[in-house]
């Protein structure tokens, strides 16, 4: 499905032009050698061969805006379908019970691997029609109202909780303002820092600012392989502090919002590895690998009391931040999550 | 996070002349004689103007003048990321220290209000745009636990038109998670919290502790939301609605509790701390009761 995929696709990123060129030159001798009945196999297999060295090469060394392109690439996996590929059974619970069913954030029961959960996620969209529909994944206040509505609703029954964070930033409108989006983002950061049961976040793509951090404080984050994670986008950071938004990727760089990067500092705990060429090349094996993970992580946190498990889900977050205290004789450098 | 907004050149002190010079009104445009301008808090007196006001003019006009104790004044700025941009992180923290006398944007004091004793915090809207990195995060966060321990009310003077500091990259993401658990943990304790939000509030600071207060007030004409109008404006191709996110929007569309006059701060904090923890201030005006 993969090889496939990915050539009809058709949505290289521009630094993978040395891979399309190897991927149309062996669609053009596959084709030549039906219609011809010849045999091209050794060549196929020798680009085929050396089309796989190069991806892993490509890939092994990212620069931090080809990561963002990967994790914004139009047929990456989204929330929808990793609940489809990693969960045996789900219910999708809609609305805020207030004003609107936000269709950027997606809700409901589910069964993983046997274990009954609750899913929250931020979904995107992917054809022009539910890309609308969905806001392309920003949430205005009522995704957000919706999410903890249902995480309370986990934790009056017990269901381990399942974040799904790939949002560019919460929705910037009008009736967003209006109706609290600050408002609404604070409220689940503050309840769900307390809530009484496990929450495991995953960034499976992009992680913009307070509108990803707003479904994503718990007691796991898990980052993939090439999602980011950033306190602003790199154009907004480039129009600001360059004044140039042409300076992305030296903001993406400046930011450090790689998954390697926020390994370093402490904030996410472990990177899912992705499929050579990004999850949207193999999306079956990326769910694989991700359920496993997030199992895994759901089994340790079970055996962890409650009281004990909150109380250090408020450490977590405690530790965060690097500062040092001045004091008459020199200063001491508190060496909590330096970067590398 | 919400930066750039397009009024927030109504807040630099640029407007605030050294003393026996005029400046004027960035409401009304009328000059303003510096030293009333001070007698009146930094308020217009002829449009109501609420200017900008410095976090140590702000606390000395807001609390009892004695036994007033900074708290936590040794936290000082790391640069985690080695953040250079057109110009580096630590060129612009040391200008902006050498500019303000300030160490960081948030100061946390221990103090009295009308006898009752508090902690209040104001993050200053001055000091890279109030932005919040790891030490305005660690200091409300300590504010709040130590509140907790002592058994006493917060108040914080919220103004931010930065947000979450970018130079420090996801860890200031994450002070909104820290600062929002502390306020959490600090809920339990049956103890109050005040949100007083100054113009502007944005972004990162306003979506974590400054919409957290049990009580959320906000000074006349304010900016407060979470995205900055003219990204709005940009993003959207939309004109804004009059008024769109000063305090007096966000008050009719119910996001804040209400609005109080800069002369009134006192009076009104200390009654409604009154009201809610049965304590007594000393000298505060009652509502008169017809």
């Amino acid at each position: 499905m993969s090889e496939s995929n990915a050539f009809n696709s058709n949505m290289y990123l521009p630094f993978e032009k040395g891979l399309h060129e190897l991927d149309v030159q062996i669609r053009r001798l596959e084709e030549l050698s039906k219609r011809n009945n010849m045999d091209f196999g050794e060549e196929i297999s020798n680009l085929a061969r050396k089309r796989e060295e190069m991806a892993k090469e490509l890939f092994s060394r990212l620069t931090p805006w080809q990561k963002v392109l990967v994790a914004r690439h139009p047929a990456r996996p989204q929330t929808l379908d990793y609940v489809g590929a990693m969960c045996e059974e789900f219910i999708e619970l809609r609305g805020d019970r207030c004003f609107a069913d936000d269709r950027a954030v997606v809700t409901g029961l589910a069964r993983i691997a046997g274990r009954r959960i609750m899913v929250v996620g931020q979904h995107k969209g992917r054809d022009v029609r539910e890309r609308n529909a969905c806001n392309s994944g920003c949430p205005h206040p009522e995704g957000y109202r919706k999410a903890i509505l249902k995480m309370r609703l986990a934790e009056k029954f017990g269901l381990p909780i399942v974040s799904l964070i790939d949002t560019k930033g919460a929705f910037p409108g009008i009736g967003a303002e209006e109706r609290g989006q600050s408002r609404a983002i604070a409220q689940n950061l503050q309840e769900m820092s307390v809530l009484r049961t496990p929450i495991v976040c995953v960034l499976i793509g992009e992680g913009g600012s307070g509108g990803a951090l707003g479904i994503g404080v718990g007691d796991r984050l898990l980052m993939l392989e090439h999602a980011y994670y950033s306190v602003i986008t790199p154009e907004g950071c480039a129009a600001i502090l360059w004044k140039d938004h042409e300076k992305k990727e030296e903001a993406a760089a400046a930011l450090k919002l790689t998954s390697a990067d926020l390994k370093a500092f402490g904030v996410v705990d472990e990177i899912v590895p992705e499929p050579v060429g990004g999850a949207h090349r193999d999306p079956k094996q990326m769910a694989e690998t991700l359920k496993a993970a997030i199992v895994r992580h759901l089994d340790e946190l079970a055996r962890i009391p409650m009281d004990q498990l909150v109380a250090a889900r408020y450490e977590r977050l405690r530790k965060t931040g690097v500062w040092r205290i001045a004091q008459a004789a020199g200063v001491e450098v508190q060496e909590t999550a330096r970067a590398k | 996070m919400a930066w750039g907004s397009r009024r927030l050149g109504a807040v630099q002190p640029k407007n605030v002349q050294p003393e026996g010079q005029f400046t004027k009104c960035p409401g009304c445009a009328e000059m303003l004689f510096v030293k009333d301008l001070e007698k009146q808090l930094n308020v217009c007196r002829h449009c109501g103007h609420h200017l900008y006001m410095g976090a140590w003019k702000r606390i000395r006009a807001f609390l009892d003048e004695d036994g007033v104790e900074e708290l936590f004044g040794e936290l000082e700025t790391c640069d985690p990321l080695e953040f250079r941009a057109a110009r580096s992180y630590k060129e612009r923290l040391e200008e902006c220290q050498a500019r303000t006398g300030m160490k960081e944007a948030a100061v946390i004091v221990r103090g009295r209000l009308k006898g009752i004793p508090l902690i209040v915090g104001v993050t200053d809207a001055d000091f890279l745009m109030g932005s919040m990195g790891s030490v305005v995060g660690e200091k409300i966060t300590r504010a709040f636990e130590t509140a907790a321990g002592d058994k006493l009310p917060v108040v914080i003077f919220s103004g931010s038109g930065g947000g979450a500091r970018m130079d420090e990259g996801i860890l200031s993401l994450m002070q909104m998670a820290k600062t929002s658990a502390a306020v959490a943990h600090f809920g339990r304790t049956g103890l109050p919290y005040i949100s007083y939000i100054t113009n502007p509030t944005l972004g990162g600071v306003s979506a974590s502790f400054a919409f957290l207060g049990d009580i959320i007030v906000a000074e006349p004409g304010a900016l407060v939301g979470f995205t900055g109008p003219r990204v709005i404006k940009q993003t959207m191709r939309t004109e804004l609605p009059k008024g769109f996110q000063t305090a007096e929007f966000m008050c009719e569309h119910g996001q804040i509790d209400m609005i109080v006059h800069r002369k009134d701060m006192r009076d009104t904090i200390a009654r409604i701390l009154s009201l809610l923890t049965g304590k007594e201030p000393v000298g505060a005006e009652r509502a008169t009761i017809a």
